[in-house]
């Protein structure tokens, strides 16, 4: 009798905390983002172009070899399929238009938050651990303009960039496994990417990723900032921050191509 | 200066302060000591609001500091130089830019100037040679060491040292000891210290209070401190070798 009541209580619970979570994490985000006017400032900028390098550089490789192989897969899988009707020559636009509205963003997404955003999180949860944070607010300096607003205006701006990047690596693995396993040549497969993607698409794609650099951003510093129990507390931020990313960026993903396409 | 008016903290079902009122006078050189976890670190960061007690108010030069708001707040930490017990640097920063952040932060020096205040305050703790190294590459007690000339580089009225002279050689602690009465003495900060060394406590405290179990067990002038009849306090005060009888003398000097 008692453990269902108690299980509702628990529940209950549970969900007052995550929409007080959710709260706490909004405002940290509306102060930051409030803050971003700082953001050419001088040592604001230090440390923004810094966050960009980092954003922009760490991840490159896998983001090569992912966008790569996402193409490719794409156009095998739709090749084989597009072969029983003669139709091999429309992998072009199979691969592209799926790489810039939904795969392009989504991998993109995918992967920053298992590099840079677990690692804002480690970093601030460091912080939070080390009594860092509270150094910072006792000299006055906020954390959500010192540490958050620089990192989200990094992966604001490369989320995008970095999208673009995987798109035409994405098209041209497309294009590699057109020409070696579909008989497609290249220049029919280009034509025919080029032909069918419409510039709704990149913009609804390059929407996605600006979205997701805020969710990414904001999960990893919110996650970094809830930080306790010392080493395991990191430990344990840095692994939530990922998977609350990667739900988010699956379910937003789906309601933004909903949005604008249905 | 700092009053807390009956204050009480419960952390992880355990009543770290229980109850606890106490004053610090303007000038002063407050010392607070006690048994590992007895709530000392937690009774400083009620001083600056990091915690806020369950019940009880803190009172900062008059004012209550519980409910005021973010920049009443700001106004109040201003008065604070704080030493975090584990020195709290900013890891991806070198030694200089973590001491001169509150300058560059907060004031429109240029950075001349604020090069040479920060290299007056590197000086001031033997740190010269470090500026350039990232905390990381420091002793733990040279880490110490910056946190406390980044906590003193705005030239606070209220220093607040947790444990500063905790893994530091016997030399460079009483230079730190040395540090508080001068600051005392020449500029008139008030401080609060929290410290396990009692030697250090009894030289340069004007009171000392020792808590244990969530309560103030003595508060009292150091004279009267090493007079004192609890049971807890003549403990501690054993355990690191000090008697009544001389000023206060060390068992090892008997030798
Ligand atoms: N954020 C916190 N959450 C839960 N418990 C805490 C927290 N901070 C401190 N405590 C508990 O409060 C008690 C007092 O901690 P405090 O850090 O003040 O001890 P201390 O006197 O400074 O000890 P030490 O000399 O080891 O630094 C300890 O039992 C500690 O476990
Ligand atoms: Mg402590």
């Amino acid at each position: 009798m008692r453990y269902p009541a108690h299980s509702a209580r628990r529940l209950g619970s549970q969900v007052l905390q995550l929409m007080h979570d959710t709260g706490h994490a909004m405002f940290m985000l509306l102060e930051a983002a409030s803050f971003c006017r700082y953001v050419f400032s001088k040592r604001s900028w230090n440390e923004t172009s810094m966050q960009m390098y980092i954003t922009g550089i760490k991840s490159l490789a896998v983001i090569t070899v992912v966008a790569l192989f996402t193409g490719m897969i794409l156009a095998l899988q739709t090749g084989l399929e597009l072969r029983r009707y003669g139709q091999e020559v429309y992998i072009g636009s199979a691969v592209s238009v799926s790489m810039i509205r939904e795969m392009g963003p989504f991998m993109t997404g995918l992967i920053i938050a298992a590099s840079v955003g677990s690692a804002i999180a480690a970093q601030i949860g460091t912080m939070t651990v080390s009594e860092e944070i509270a150094a910072l607010e006792v000299m006055s300096i906020n954390p959500n303009r010192f540490l958050v607003m620089p990192r989200l205006v990094a992966l604001v701006v490369m989320m995008p960039i970095l999208t673009v990047y995987t798109n035409i690596l994405g098209i041209m693995g497309g294009a590699v496994v057109g020409a070696t396993q579909l008989g497609v040549s290249v220049q029919a497969y280009m034509d025919n990417a080029t032909q069918f993607a419409t510039n709704k698409d990149l913009y609804v794609g390059l929407f996605k990723a600006f979205v997701f650099g805020i969710v990414i951003t904001t999960v990893a510093c919110h996650q970094g900032f809830m930080t306790r129990e010392g080493a395991v507390g990191v430990g344990k931020a840095t692994r939530r921050s990922v998977i609350i990313s990667f739900l988010v960026i699956l379910v937003l993903g789906y309601m933004i191509t909903r949005l604008f396409y249905v | 200066m700092i009053r807390f008016e009956n204050i009480t903290k419960v952390l992880g079902g355990k009543t770290v302060l229980d109850n606890i009122s106490f004053e610090v006078s303007a000038g002063e050189t407050f010392v607070i000591v006690g048994l590992s976890g007895a709530g000392k670190s937690v009774t400083l960061k009620h001083m600056i609001r990091l915690m806020l007690p369950d019940s009880g108010n803190v009172v900062v030069d008059g004012e209550p500091i519980n409910h005021i708001g973010r920049t009443a707040l700001q106004t109040v930490r201003t008065k604070f130089g704080v030493l975090f017990q584990s020195a709290a640097l900013l890891q991806w920063m070198t030694v200089k830019d973590n001491v001169a952040l509150p300058l560059r932060e907060h004031t429109k020096m240029d950075e001349e100037e604020i090069g040479r205040l920060v290299a007056e305050k590197l000086r001031l703790l033997n740190l010269s040679d470090a500026g350039d190294k990232f905390p990381a590459d420091l002793s733990g007690g040279m880490q110490k060491r910056v946190g406390l000339a980044r906590a003193i580089i705005m030239s606070p009225q209220i220093v607040l040292y947790d444990e500063p002279t905790s893994g530091l050689d016997p030399v460079t602690s009483r230079r730190i000891d040395d540090l508080i009465v001068n600051m005392r003495r020449e500029l008139g900060i008030t401080s609060v210290v929290v410290t396990h060394d009692l030697h250090s406590a009894l030289s340069i405290g004007s009171r000392i209070m020792m808590l244990h179990e969530g309560k103030i067990v003595e508060n009292a002038t150091p004279e009267e401190f090493i007079r004192s009849k609890d049971e807890t306090v003549k403990s501690f005060l054993e355990s690191q070798y000090i008697t009544k009888k001389g000023k206060w003398e060390t068992g090892l000097s008997h030798e």
